[in-house]
């Protein structure tokens, strides 16, 4: 029995077997066959099972990602379907007489090698799916095949996970998930609370120490981790979970109901999306409204710009889900990190500190007028209560002439005979200086929307994806708090309603805080919802807003924490 | 032989979603089909294997060549310069 202690992620608690994610890297072995014919049965077959594992991908992809993710399996099936790749295969091990694994390896090589000496980044990132593609017949011909092996309901153990690693589970096998590296607003830990399962990050174990399959505790509140329990934990455990899956059953029957202070204070609790499925998560779990609607998916691994009519139609699908509700959508939020080759975005050293998101508007509006009139069009066409956020603002110049361009989107929409919808126009607060300047700021815009995780990032000048130093990156921090006060003042004395859509707006021992703070709007992943509401139920606002004194006036993150967690106990 | 040349105008070139379409257009015909890129300098490459055409390396501007040989041939080439003529029916 081996205990851990890691970076709390997603609350929950996870008992179950351990499954060990770590993608495998294989050696090419090379021989002579004898029977030259077999061998090629043995390729076929290998070809066949990557096949049938890029079609299964493709449909999960569709269902539960996107239609661009699921055409880079679409793509990399025709890779498998290529004429001349299979005469090469073919002719590697029946002519030749070489083993698969060699003939595999060297023919994908051939063309990814062809591919990346091309000039254009386009190119040169198609040899790395062609990589992809060779790596995955290669497991299956060594018999390594990573999807395959979740077969029953598990907690997942990794190095740590990207969103082309967690596309490929079955979302219903995952129990809990454990990962060695990542802060607590990394990937993990916002696909956990997507999912409602508990999560653990920066945990202190070695993937190699411990076999897959052992059991496990894992306590997502705590950020504990279990390995090999005694049968005594494991009953303390299960209770616990079941005094737990108690608590969210009642949390979600009251879910519906309005989140209503004891002495009268109602606040809008809505839900950050990225997609159709998490809206109607969110309309599942009570939320009021969408605070965040994150729209990069739609840019992501294309080659070209997403037409007008595209974006449209996605924006109208999960507008539609949505009914009459509040719709914040945020505009396109990209950088340096990603590639997008169609943007001209480059490689930068900085790329959280570049060329990115609302910074477009000066070399490239027609990125932001055609986002502006698909969101003006599908608007006018649903009932959402729309509202549009643009994202990293730093300065009066970014709204001024986004607003323009608003003006323009929806005056040519006009012109055109199309039905335009009122639209309310917002800043997401998440770069210092907005915060500093929000009395500046408020004058020109209907609501602000405070991004706590990069809020949090930039004050404390913390990466918030490195390990090492992610557990600095609290919003907590009173620098942090002393800015959310700030913008709330600021936005309140012009008469302005403020939100949250960062991690923040969703830990329920926050909620007297916020409340004490002043926060009209609280925007959160959608499984979180039902716990948050139930807390603002709890909270009388007067007593909220000594808290918010109180815990303002504390010097250290940890202080804070400790305070507010002390309150939550009650 | 039959054979056309064509210069790309899709802002794309022959990329991802263009090549799939041209691929599988060839593919559809019983005649042999190849394409080189005239502007990149390169050599024929077998227009049916998406790889191939991948590995052309066209962008928006350049100039192919397509050469058909085989059984509806004028056909083939008619029809996929209607595909690249209409840009891919973007």
């Amino acid at each position: 029995m081996q205990k851990f202690i890691g970076l709390p992620a997603s609350s929950g608690i996870a008992i179950g077997p351990a499954w060990i994610y770590q993608p495998v890297t294989v050696t090419i072995e090379r021989r002579a066959v004898a029977d030259a014919a077999a061998e090629w049965t043995r390729l076929q077959t290998a070809l066949s099972m990557a096949r049938t594992q890029l079609q299964a991908l493709e449909t999960r992809a569709r269902e539960n990602i996107g239609a661009s993710e699921a055409d880079i399996f679409a793509a990399h099936q025709m890779f498998l379907e290529d004429e001349e790749l299979l005469g090469t295969l073919k002719t590697a091990v029946l002519d030749q007489r070489q083993n698969a694994e060699a003939a595999a390896y060297d023919s994908f090589e051939h063309y990814a090698s062809a591919l990346e000496s091309l000039e254009e980044e386009y190119f040169k990132a198609r040899a790395a799916d062609v990589r992809d593609v060779s790596r995955r017949v290669l497991q299956c011909l060594t018999g390594k095949v990573d999807e395959a092996a979740l077969e029953q309901p598990s907690v997942i153990f990794a190095d740590d996970l990207t969103p082309s690693d967690t596309v490929a589970f079955d979302k219903d096998k995952i129990l809990g998930l454990v990962t060695v590296r990542g802060g607590p607003t990394s990937h993990t830990a916002i696909l956990a609370r997507g999912l409602g399962v508990p999560a653990i990050v920066s945990a202190p174990v070695r993937l190699g120490d411990f076999l897959p399959g052992t059991m496990v505790i894992l306590d997502g509140a705590t950020g504990e981790l279990t390995l090999g329990p005694t049968l005594a934990e494991l009953n303390r455990a299960r209770q616990r979970q079941a005094e737990w899956q108690t608590v969210r059953a009642a949390q979600l029957a009251a879910a519906t109901q309005a989140a209503t202070t004891p002495d009268g204070h109602t606040v809008e609790v809505v839900a950050n999306i990225g997609n159709v499925e998490d809206a109607r998560q969110a309309v599942e779990n009570g939320a009021e409204g969408v605070g965040l609607f994150r729209t990069e998916f739609l840019y992501l691994d294309r080659e070209t710009m997403p037409s007008e009519a595209d974006q449209t139609a996605i924006y109208r699908e999960v507008f539609k889900v949505m009914g009459r509700r509040i719709m914040v959508v945020r505009t396109l939020d990209i950088g340096g990190d990603k590639a997008v080759p169609y943007l001209g975005l480059q490689q930068e050293p900085n790329p959280f500190l570049g060329w990115r998101a609302i910074r477009m508007i000066r070399e490239r509006p027609d990125v932001l007028e055609s986002q502006f009139r698909a969101l003006l069009a599908a608007g006018g066409e649903t009932a959402v209560n729309l509202h549009i956020m643009l994202p990293m603002v730093s300065s009066l110049a970014e709204i001024l002439r986004a607003r323009e361009l608003l003006d323009a989107a929806r005056a040519s929409l006009q012109a055109e005979g199309k039905p335009v919808p009122a639209v309310h126009f917002g800043i997401m607060v998440e770069v210092p200086s907005a915060a500093v300047l929000a009395d500046l700021l408020a004058p020109h815009v209907d609501f602000f929307s405070i991004g706590t995780n990069d809020l949090t990032q930039y004050t404390l000048a913390v990466d918030r994806t490195n390990e090492r130093v992610a557990a600095l990156a609290s919003p907590y921090h009173p620098s942090v708090l002393r800015l959310i006060k700030m913008t709330i003042d600021a936005a309140d004395k012009h008469g302005k309603w403020v939100g949250m859509c960062g991690e923040l707006a969703g830990d329920e021992i926050a909620v007297p805080l916020l409340l004490g703070l002043g926060l009209d709007e609280f925007s959160m992943a959608p499984s979180s919802v039902p716990a948050v509401k139930a807390a603002i139920r709890r909270w009388p606002l007067t007593e909220c807003r000594a808290i918010a004194e109180h815990a303002l006036n504390l010097p250290q993150a940890i202080d804070v924490i400790e305070y507010l967690k002390g309150l939550s106990t009650r | 032989m039959p054979s056309l040349i064509l210069t790309i105008q899709h802002s794309s070139g022959l990329h991802a979603r263009p090549a799939a379409q041209f691929v599988k257009m060839a593919a559809s015909f019983p005649c042999s089909l190849t394409v080189r890129n005239i502007t990149s300098n390169k050599l024929a490459a077998n227009a049916k294997s998406v790889l191939s055409v991948l590995t052309q390396g066209v962008n928006k501007g350049h100039e192919i060549e397509l050469v058909a040989e085989g059984e509806r041939a004028e056909e083939a080439l008619a029809a996929i310069k209607e595909l690249i003529e209409s840009n891919f029916g973007e």
